[in-house]
């Protein structure tokens, strides 16, 4: 079902942290289906840009549109904007999910608690449906014959598998990654990136600040490339990685491709 | 010197009855602490400044002046107004039971709060992130990540406030209550003994810490399952509470 209106949509997002300007304007549609990576080098805005989406943090002007409901903002103090109804905001944010660099599962919960805990809290599902729906998410993830350990048990990449099922088992309309495996040992990259894969084949709309080049090229429909705030490129994988039009993100490929 | 057993053995049904109160004390003081420690703790750390300062003060005023002085301004000072002596709190006040209770109890609120302060402040922030970006509200927040998870940071040092709290409740004594110390004294006073009592005493109080802190490494194992960073927390702690470097 493709409707005319997208996913998620992005207009004109500015974002200072007082004087420094980090983002400058930018616009970004994300349609059903989409996956959108976001490229560029350290500093460039990337993880602000997606913190934004879900007002982790604060831009100072913008509009954000999910699924055609728009998230209203209010004027705060520096000059940041913050939602005008904090229900509409949690709202929002339980039909976006979350991925972070650091997995940020809560320790003191089992694998399982964790994942059952906002789906229960937030969208007030039965306890039944709820531990039925992790147990599906953790045997998707591989991860089934851990529901009663720790967090703290876990390797890094099992964590972070962990963390997919939690923001998947809120079924989000758009799922955000920040480079989701960056704090993985390399030997543990691959089984984050190939439940990722599956997800982006089962055609989940996700956008993925990543500097993993290689499952960027295959998975994205598209490719952003932020540059000091604002997009230098954006086009198919083939376009960016290939022929991309700006010099500088010829060079960052030439030496992230390497 | 003439040692003498046997006032010991005579004397330890009283002694135990003054165990017994002191036992008293340090439980229903530890409950109301904790109960008022919450909201202090987490008015501690709101956003806005005026949430944030009347904790503060409470706080500096409590940790600022000794428990004994704090004991004498609820008993002796209670008693200086007319209006609380018409007033339904002069049933209460006017009993050192109480006094000593309300005193005890603010006292430990105040250093319990700083210390739930401190290990919300130790949680790592992207938890609280997680719970945000999952759509939780603040409320829920609060009940489901934020206070489990600073109770189990806290529970280390907690343990130390409520030997603290032990060793402060012997100044009860001073307005005349007969808990162990106080019923130490009244002992003495009649024996001269004060060797052998005290020290009889000083066994209780020290049988009592010994199964408070066995309590403690209990609850700790159960409740920190999960953690590795059993030892990171208390240094961050004893910054709020010079007393825990030990
Ligand atoms: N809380 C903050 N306060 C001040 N400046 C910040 C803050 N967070 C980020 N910045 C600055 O904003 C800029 C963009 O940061 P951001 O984290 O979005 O970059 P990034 O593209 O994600 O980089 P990386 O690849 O290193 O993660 C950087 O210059 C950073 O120093
Ligand atoms: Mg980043």
């Amino acid at each position: 079902m493709s409707q005319a209106q997208p996913a998620l949509e992005l207009v004109d997002i500015y974002k200072s942290y007082g004087n420094l300007e980090v983002l400058k304007g930018i616009s970004l549609k994300a349609n059903d289906g989409d996956v959108i990576s976001i490229l560029g080098s350290s500093g460039s805005g990337k993880s602000t840009l997606l913190r934004c989406i879900n007002l982790l943090e604060h831009p100072n002007a913008g509009r954000i549109i999910v699924a055609g409901e728009e998230l209203e903002l209010k004027p705060a103090k520096d000059g940041y904007l913050d939602a005008a109804s904090r229900p509409q905001l949690e709202s929002m944010r339980s039909r976006i999910g979350f991925v972070f660099q650091s997995f940020n599962l809560w320790p003191h919960k089992t694998i399982l608690d964790n994942i059952i805990e906002a789906p229960m809290r937030v969208l007030k599902q039965p306890r039944a449906q709820a531990v039925a729906r992790a147990e599906e998410l953790l045997a998707r993830v591989g991860l089934a014959d851990k529901r009663n350990a720790y967090p703290g048990n876990l390797s890094g990449g099992q964590q972070q598998r962990i963390a997919i099922a939690r923001a998947l088992a809120m079924d989000p309309q758009v799922l955000l990654f920040d480079e989701p495996t960056s704090a993985l040992d390399p030997e543990l990259v691959n089984e984050v990136l190939s439940v990722m894969h599956s997800l982006a084949d089962e055609g989940r709309t996700m956008l993925i600040v990543t500097h993993e080049m290689r499952f960027a090229r295959e998975v994205s429909s598209q490719v952003v490339f932020l540059h000091q705030g604002q997009i230098e490129e954006i086009g198919s994988p083939e376009q960016v990685f290939d022929n991309p039009k700006s010099a500088r993100v010829r060079d960052f490929m030439s030496s992230h491709l390497s | 010197m003439n040692w003498d057993w046997s006032v010991i053995l005579k004397y330890l049904p009283r002694l135990l009855e003054g165990t017994w109160l002191t036992l008293e004390l340090v439980a229903i003081s530890g409950l109301i602490g904790i109960a008022l420690a919450v909201p202090l703790a987490l008015m501690r750390v709101s956003t806005s400044p005026w949430v944030r300062a009347f904790p503060f003060a409470y706080i500096f005023f409590f940790r600022g002046t000794p428990l004994l002085v704090q004991i004498f301004l609820i008993y002796y000072g209670a008693s200086q107004f007319e209006a609380v002596k018409q007033s339904v709190f002069w049933e209460i006040l006017r009993q050192p039971y109480w006094c000593a209770i309300i005193a005890f109890s603010m006292n430990t609120a105040a250093y319990s709060a700083e210390l739930i302060r401190g290990a919300i402040q130790a949680i790592p922030r992207g938890e609280i992130e997680a719970a945000e970006a999952l759509g939780m509200s603040r409320p829920l927040q609060v009940r489901r990540i934020v206070l489990p998870r600073a109770f189990g940071i806290v529970l280390p040092a907690y343990g130390n406030e409520l030997i603290l709290m032990l060793k402060g409740s012997s100044l009860a004594s001073t307005i005349t209550l007969l808990d162990l110390t106080g019923m130490a004294r009244t002992i003495i006073a009649r024996t001269y003994t004060p060797l052998e009592i005290f020290l009889a005493a000083g066994v209780i109080y020290l049988l009592i810490s010994g199964v408070f802190i066995g309590c403690f490494r209990l609850l700790e194992k159960r409740l920190n399952r999960y953690q590795h960073y059993r030892h990171q927390v208390p240094t961050e702690l004893t910054k709020i509470d010079p007393r825990l470097q030990d």
